[in-house]
């Protein structure tokens, strides 16, 4: 190529990329969903006063610095950075907080190093098991055992505990039963939020009939490597509604096989709404889409009318459009997943935060003691965004901004439901987070039989 | 021409005449023909059509994620790339909310910081190792060098948990200085082997009559050899640099909070459950400018250093 033509090749392609600029809309800061600023709760809720002469069991820790070593970051992890505020006042101490997505394959690599955070927060009881099996995790101080004793259910206080030893108490919560649902298209159509899985699934018969372009159910299980988890979930709350705690209990812990027949019995239940034809997938395309549809994306068409009901977990509200209407009578809004079995009534898979300390520091114990208190949950939820809350039993719902935080919050906090820990979580590794999740992929996206998928996970299940 | 150039021409005219001439002469002689050869062949309108193709191919999903990368949350989520051709609106707000809210801006910075001490350690002291294996006769210095050699096929992965104790034990866990050695540690097998290669490469004659001349270690190394080994120290900075400017695995394991590299915050950019994922695309063309500007403006050392660990012929 002589240099002139070069030359004259770079004017025009200079030339084209101008006209596409000139051409091109610029965006305005709403067209490009540009929030309107941040809540101003944080910098209110850093500056609040708080009892302070309960630090003193801690003796003098002014100076010290704690490593809080976490999952959760930007912009999530600010409302937790201002809670620590009225904390660090009191004592002196200054946390630093460091949050890694990266967390689960890098605490293992620093404990085992020598180089263990003060304290983390584990996202799952199994991370817990593993990191008490190092000898490094140290059991708290009397103080934060009286405070979950006090304030979070039994329930809770066992997903802490490792053989018999309780070493983290509960830190936020999320709950993963939820039917998402728009309450003003129901009111449109008149019909009623389901009490029961039956009257859920006459509902979606009626919405067939009603509505033939549009269908009642949508989902989705893509979300990059870890593809095939909102399926778990929704396996596990018909587990759990169908079978009871009781067979729940024994599965996670393999008391009875993966493929046992109350097990293929629950799939099967959640085949009715995921592989069948006429329920899915509202807006997004046939049964095998659910396969490749992002969760995130998954429960959108709700808004288009063009789905009605989506089952995914509390956290799902961050994931509608900014200026979405979420609350009781608004665009959308969801409800606990309906009773299947008379017996075992209303229950509740979720998730929630355990933090352990990683050495017995008076200032260490004294920021683990901290995240115990109902201060704490109080100061933490009215400096929150939507999308946060805990099991702790002194947390005031009305702290809450969001209403399906309050709503799931009064779930939570109802002493006859019935709390399981997501089990996927609970269940070893190559289980819980390889095979299930592969083979649930390939039960919606091959159509492979349910006694097939269950045999292929139960194979996984390590001797 | 530049001086390198000179002095590879002088070599080259050095060797033909000192070394052995007959089959050096054979051997540049059949070199340039299959050299003319296949410039025949490339340059058939057949070739360069599929060049063209597979270049255009190759680059789509790239041109793909920069207009993405323009697009508003809406859009991003709602529809692909390709429509903004016939519906374009653009904003700038992915970066502005990538930069400033997310604060890449100082992982850039810290990018930098990382990346080039960790290029500069490794190429000093390989050039000195590599000089030495090269040129001064020890005792055991095959041996040494084959196992300088081995070491590149230990998977840093199995020294991720014994090196951090290490420091842990030092305390200096947590600091550049970590991440610094770190990436020195892992280049010095292959930087030591391919500066060794080139060292080679310079006729020993030109060394010997430097000696003869009365020149030390010192004086050969930075008058003779040095100014012939530019293009191969470049060569090598250009992996070194895209090596430790794209590293995630070393960066998540020794840099601490403060000291967090680009590709890690990107990593974490997307939010604790990804639901800020449309800022990616941006995050990604953020990270990526610097390695394209270096590629770009240094690509024929890159792929002159590829071919000076095969086989020469």
């Amino acid at each position: 190529m002589s240099t002139r033509s070069r030359k004259s090749s770079r004017a025009a392609v200079a030339a084209g990329l101008g006209a596409v600029v000139a051409l091109a809309g610029c965006a305005s800061q709403e067209e490009a969903g540009v929030s309107s600023g941040g809540s101003t709760a944080g910098a209110e809720v850093a500056s609040s006063e708080i009892d302070c002469s309960q630090f003193e069991q801690f003796g003098d820790v002014d100076g010290s610095e704690v490593e809080v070593y976490t999952t959760i970051v930007d912009p999530e992890s600010q409302s937790f950075i201002d809670a620590f505020g009225p904390f660090e006042e009191c004592t002196g101490i200054s946390v630093n907080y460091n949050g890694s997505r990266q967390f689960e394959a890098q605490l293992p690599v620093r404990v085992n190093a020598g180089n263990a955070p003060d304290i983390a927060f584990l996202p799952q009881p199994g991370l817990l098991a593993q990191m008490v099996a190092t000898g490094q995790v140290a059991e708290p101080a009397q103080a934060v055992v009286d405070n979950v004793d006090e304030y979070w259910s039994e329930d809770w206080k066992n997903y802490g505990t490792v053989d018999g030893t309780f070493y983290a108490p509960p830190l936020g919560a999320n709950v993963k039963s939820f039917v998402w649902y728009s309450p003003s298209a129901f009111a449109e159509a008149g019909y009623e939020v389901p009490e029961t899985w039956d009257d859920m699934l006459a509902l979606s018969d009626q919405i067939v009939a009603d509505h033939p372009d549009s269908k009642p159910w949508c989902a989705g299980i893509g979300s990059g490597e870890a593809t095939g988890w909102p399926a778990t979930d929704f396996l596990e709350d018909v587990v759990l509604h169908q079978q009871g705690p009781d067979v729940y209990d024994q599965w996670v812990a393999h008391e009875i096989p993966f493929n046992d027949p109350q097990i293929a019995e629950s799939l099967a239940q959640a085949g009715g709404i995921l592989k069948n034809p006429d329920y899915v997938n509202g807006g997004l395309g046939d049964v095998r889409s659910i396969a490749s549809t992002e969760f995130q994306d998954a429960g959108l068409p709700i808004l288009d009318g063009q789905c009605w009901m989506h089952r995914q977990a509390s956290f799902y509200q961050a994931n509608w459009p900014a200026g979405t209407d979420v609350s009781e009578d608004g665009d959308v809004f969801a409800f606990p997943t309906p009773v299947i079995n008379e017996e075992v009534g209303s229950a509740i898979v979720g998730g929630g935060e355990f933090v352990a300390a990683f050495n017995d520091d008076p200032a260490t114990q004294a920021v683990q003691y901290w995240l115990s208190t109902g201060d704490w949950a109080n100061l933490k939820a009215q400096a929150s965004q939507p999308g946060w809350f805990s099991a702790n039993l002194e947390l005031d719902p009305s702290n809450l901004q969001s209403p399906i935080d309050q709503l799931a919050v009064e779930q939570l906090q109802d002493p006859e439901a019935t709390f399981r820990f997501d089990a996927s979580d609970l269940m070893p590794a190559q289980v819980g987070a390889d095979a299930e999740w592969q083979q649930l992929t390939d039960w919606i996206a091959s159509d492979q039989s349910d006694q097939q998928t269950l045999d292929n996970i139960e194979a996984a299940w390590p001797q | 021409m530049t001086a390198s150039d000179v002095s590879q021409e002088v070599v080259t005219q050095a060797t033909g005449k000192i070394d052995a001439p007959v089959t050096e002469s054979w051997r540049s002689r059949r070199r340039q023909r299959r050299a003319e050869a296949a410039a025949e062949r490339l340059s058939k309108p057949a070739a360069s059509t599929i060049a063209i193709v597979i270049a255009v191919l190759w680059s789509i999903p790239t041109l793909g994620l920069f207009v993405t990368s323009f697009r508003t949350v809406e859009d991003i989520q709602s529809s692909g790339w390709w429509t903004a051709i016939t519906n374009p609106l653009f904003s700038q707000y992915n970066y502005q909310a990538a930069l400033v809210d997310s604060g890449l801006a100082s992982n850039f910075v810290n990018s930098f910081v990382i990346t080039l001490p960790a290029v500069l350690i490794p190429i000093t002291l390989a050039l000195l190792a590599a000089y030495a294996f090269a040129w001064i006769p020890f005792r055991g210095r095959n041996t040494l060098f084959v196992a300088v050699f081995a070491l590149q096929i230990v998977p840093i992965q199995v020294t991720l948990v014994p090196l951090l104790t290490l420091y842990v034990d030092a305390g200096v866990a947590g600091s550049f200085w970590t991440v610094w050695l770190s990436h020195s540690m892992f280049a010095l097998p292959l930087a030591i082997f391919l500066l060794h290669n080139f060292m080679k490469d310079v006729p020993p004659s030109l060394v010997e009559a430097a000696r003869m001349d009365g020149a030390g270690h010192v004086t050969i190394f930075f008058k003779v050899l040095f100014p012939l080994l530019v293009p191969a120290i470049a060569a090598f900075g250009v992996f070194q640099f895209l090596w430790v400017w794209n590293d995630l695995l070393v960066a998540l394991t020794f840099a601490s909070n403060d000291a967090t590299p680009l590709t890690a915050a990107v990593a974490d950019l997307a939010g604790t459950r990804g639901n800020a994922w449309y800022l990616l695309s941006a995050g990604a063309f953020i990270t990526m400018v610097v390695p394209l500007v270096v590629f770009i403006s240094l690509q024929r050392f890159f792929v002159r250093g590829l071919l000076a660990g095969s086989v020469k012929g």
